[in-house]
């Protein structure tokens, strides 16, 4: 058993933190670092960046413009991006629709969309999610009638996270049949946001940010040419796509850089207990609450490394990604609660621009006090999508535990 | 052994509840949440109308009777409507150090006002270093002859924007965290050299940052004796923590019933949510959450009542226990909504957010728990 790596991994290592701090922008660092919330431009700067070193697309195959990087690779560049503060790509494109065009799109889909999707032109949205295909995604409604050499597209997609910047959006349809348990009748459609018809409306969040959406199709026409693949076949790709490697779903870097935060910051935070004239970080209390955390992190960071030797060796990740999804997402839920334990009484200002760009106004408590409850409130959703815990809890209990 | 309320008892919760069920429901509530001052002048005139604002007073102050019982039952209706309008503020806050330590005068002047809904009150105890001790304190008062020169800083006043007048926890004399030497006194809050910056709390409330910068003020603004305020400002805070304890019990209360209920509508692979046993096992869960914060809520108030003392360690009790349900019952309801439970349109996410403020207010979780483990 060895968990070292390579001298060429180091190698690399080196490379990609050289890289970064040379040409991560220091605006977006400040902006991670006092939990400003990173806006539409500074996700496309940041990734025409990667683009032109060549790593915007970790996942893909060199033919397209991919990295070809080995999965020890791939996990080594998103734990430097994360200790840099770097945000991840933006998910949709890169990691979500490219590789279904990419692996079902036909030559002409891959000349006309994969370019614009490396070199971030075009930012994409994801509409699966339907007012009432929730978990139960399959029990989508929205409908793609073909009249000629078009669809006609009617329905609702909803939580459609930023579609208020997209230009795109991939799409699970029905088509044909209107047997609703019908799997087979769902395809994959792209779609052009600018198409008459379609009305984008927001959904504000518990933080106040106007985060996802609703979007409606009213008797869209979308060109025939925008079908990915056959007709009846995009439950499969959807499928593929979400066994399909993901990357960083625990998100253990990222909980681990905010966890040293946090020791830090309780380290100057008095603990407010009575007559007591000691720091947050000498409480026993809180001690032992960051301490069970951490070790929780230390396993779960064992459990990527293991999974990511298995992917190593050519065996397709299985239930363990669902492990990844329930301890990552709890982790970071706990240290969002621990923020907002820590900011005291200031965790209960809700100053919305405080941690906006651009905010010059007085501040109120002191660093990330501000955004602490916002983040715990909205990063509930964290159970919830991709997969709810639920979800992922059934699928252990179905596919690991055969039950 | 007798858990029923006393018949006035019942007639305030009555009262309570039919007000919040028909004039405050949740298009109501979020427009007052919303409006500029965040709550209604008129439902303030109306509380005063019936006698709400007397609740926390004995009757030799012209109150309703101010037993500890009494405020639970208010409380825990204002908990189901997530009421706004700033009661505990007031009354519970403002009006407890004035109705303890203020003289007749003082009770005529601040007391009467603040029952009859003439006047919005605040008290400022929280600094930026303080967290949840009240007795760090670094606002200083200098007295002079008769004459106070008050400087510092205080942090998320609750109803620090509406206040007319704001009572301040100030340093005397002694070292920052000294018991000795906390004094109490009022001040108007238009008086020359203080500064607020005034906001929404994440729970929809307002409260302020307040700054005074040499304001001056008269010897006769002083509530209590010069240094000896600590043991009051304690109680008042116990007090203030008892109210959102009984307000977390009503809230979390309509956040079970609004997710049970929700179980049974919502439909996922042609079932409703409701029968599925992983659910189900969690939203008992939450009941029996509920029901433990409901008795531990009535043994706090009856050894308040009971004025032997032990009061304080009932109260963190209470305070720890009920911190932990809220959490839970407050989580829980969220996942269990699905997307919809993070919207800031479904009432059930605004529940979630005033039971998060309610276990860091006054004392967090944390610190109840070894405020008991010390008592
Ligand atoms: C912030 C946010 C962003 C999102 N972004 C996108 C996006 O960009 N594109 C997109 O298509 N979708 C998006 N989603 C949608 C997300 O995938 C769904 O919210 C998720 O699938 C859950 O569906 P639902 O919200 O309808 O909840 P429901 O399916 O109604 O579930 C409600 C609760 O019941 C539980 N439950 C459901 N079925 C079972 C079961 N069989 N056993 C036990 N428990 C069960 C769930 O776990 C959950 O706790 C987003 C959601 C959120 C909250």
């Amino acid at each position: 058993m060895n968990i070292d790596f390579s001298a060429d991994e180091l190698a690399f290592q080196q490379e990609v933190s050289t890289f970064l701090a040379e040409e991560f922008p220091e605006e977006i660092r400040n902006k991670t670092a006092n939990s400003i919330e990173l806006g539409k431009d500074d996700y496309v700067n940041w990734q025409k960046i990667l683009a032109k070193k060549g790593w915007a697309a970790t996942n893909w195959p060199v033919e397209h413009g991919g990295t070809g990087w080995t999965p020890t690779q791939k996990y080594i560049f998103g734990n430097e991006c994360a200790k840099a503060g770097a945000p991840e790509v933006m998910a949709f494109g890169l990691k979500m629709v490219a590789p279904v065009i990419y692996i079902y799109g036909n030559e002409e889909q891959k000349q006309r969309f994969l370019p614009d999707i490396l070199a971030s032109n075009v930012w994409w949205c994801q509409g699966y999610s339907e007012p009432n295909a929730g978990s139960d995604l399959a029990s989508l409604k929205t409908t793609a009638v073909r009249e000629g050499d078009e669809y006609v597209v009617n329905g609702t997609k909803t939580w459609t996270t930023l579609g208020q910047h997209a230009d795109w959006i991939f799409c699970l349809v029905r088509t044909g049949a209107a047997d609703v348990k019908n799997q087979n009748a769902i395809s994959f459609l792209l779609i052009d946001m600018k198409t008459p018809g379609i009305n984008v409306s927001p959904i504000y969040l518990l933080d106040g940010s106007p985060e996802v959406n609703e979007v409606h199709f009213d008797n869209v026409r979308v060109p025939a040419e925008n079908l990915i693949g056959e007709e009846g076949k995009g439950w499969t790709y959807a499928k593929v796509l979400l066994t399909h490697e993901r990357t960083n779903i625990a998100g253990v870097t990222d909980s681990k850089n905010r966890l040293k935060d946090l020791k830090e910051k309780a380290a100057k935070t008095s603990d407010g207990m009575p007559g007591s004239h000691s720091m947050l970080s000498d409480n026993h209390a809180w001690q032992q609450k960051v301490a069970e955390l951490e070790i929780e992190l230390l396993a779960l960071e064992y459990t990527e490394l293991k999974t990511l030797a298995a992917v190593s060796t050519g065996k397709a990740p299985g239930p363990e990604s669902s492990i990844l999804k329930i301890k990552g997402t709890e982790i970071q839920q706990t240290i969002d609660i621990l923020n907002v334990e820590m900011a005291g009484y200031y965790g209960l200002p809700f100053v919305r621009d405080q941690f906006m760009d651009g905010f010059d106004g007085v501040p109120i408590g002191p660093d990330q006090a501000a955004a602490s409850a916002p983040i715990y409130f909205n990063n509930r959703k964290a159970t919830i999508y991709g997969g709810s815990n639920e979800i992922q809890t059934n699928i252990i209990c179905k596919a690991v535990l055969g039950l | 052994m007798d858990f029923s309320y006393s018949e006035e008892q019942q007639m305030l919760q009555d009262s309570v509840s039919k007000f919040i069920s028909t004039e405050y429901d949740w298009d109501s509530r979020q427009a007052i949440a919303k409006s500029e001052t965040g709550f209604s002048a008129d439902h303030w005139q109306l509380f005063a109308e019936l006698g709400w604002l007397t609740v926390p007073f004995k009757e030799d102050d012209g109150g309703f009777g101010g037993s500890a019982v009494d405020l639970i039952v208010t409380m825990e209706e204002f908990g189901k409507g997530l009421l706004v309008e700033p009661f505990l503020a007031n009354t519970i806050l403002a009006g407890t150090l004035i109705a303890e330590a203020g003289s007749s005068e003082q009770k005529t002047e601040l007391l009467t006002p603040l029952m009859e809904g003439n006047v919005q009150l605040a008290f400022a105890y929280a600094e930026p270093q303080s967290r949840y001790e009240l007795a760090n304190i670094q606002c200083n008062a200098v007295i002079n002859g008769d004459e106070i020169v008050l400087n510092g800083h205080k942090a998320v006043v609750l109803n620090g924007a509406a206040a007319e007048k704001i009572l301040v926890s100030v340093r005397t004399s002694g070292d920052a965290c000294d018991r000795e030497g906390v004094s109490l006194l009022w001040v108007d809050a238009n008086s020359a050299g203080i500064r607020r910056e005034s906001y929404a709390s994440v729970d929809g409330q307002r409260a302020a940052d307040i700054w005074f910068d040499n304001v001056t003020l008269p010897t006769s603004n002083l509530l209590g004796d010069v240094g000896e305020a600590i043991d009051v400002i304690e109680m008042t805070i116990d007090r203030a923590a008892l109210a959102i304890c009984a307000e977390a019990v009503g809230a979390m209360q309509m956040s079970l019933f609004k997710t049970v209920e929700y179980s049974k509508i919502r439909k996922q692979f042609n079932t409703t949510l409701s029968t599925f046993q992983a659910l189900q096992h969690r939203m008992a869960n939450m009941f029996i959450e509920v029901e433990q914060a409901k008795s531990i809520l009535l043994m706090a108030a009856m050894e308040m009542d009971r004025l032997d003392g032990k009061a304080p360690k009932a109260l963190s009790a209470a305070k720890s226990r009920i911190g932990k349900a809220a959490r839970l019952v407050g989580e829980e309801s969220i996942q269990i909504h699905g997307g919809i439970g993070v919207t800031d349109e479904l009432d059930v996410g605004h529940y979630f957010k005033r039971l998060t403020a309610i276990q860091f207010s006054f004392g967090s979780t944390d610190y109840h728990t070894a405020r008991f483990a010390a008592s």
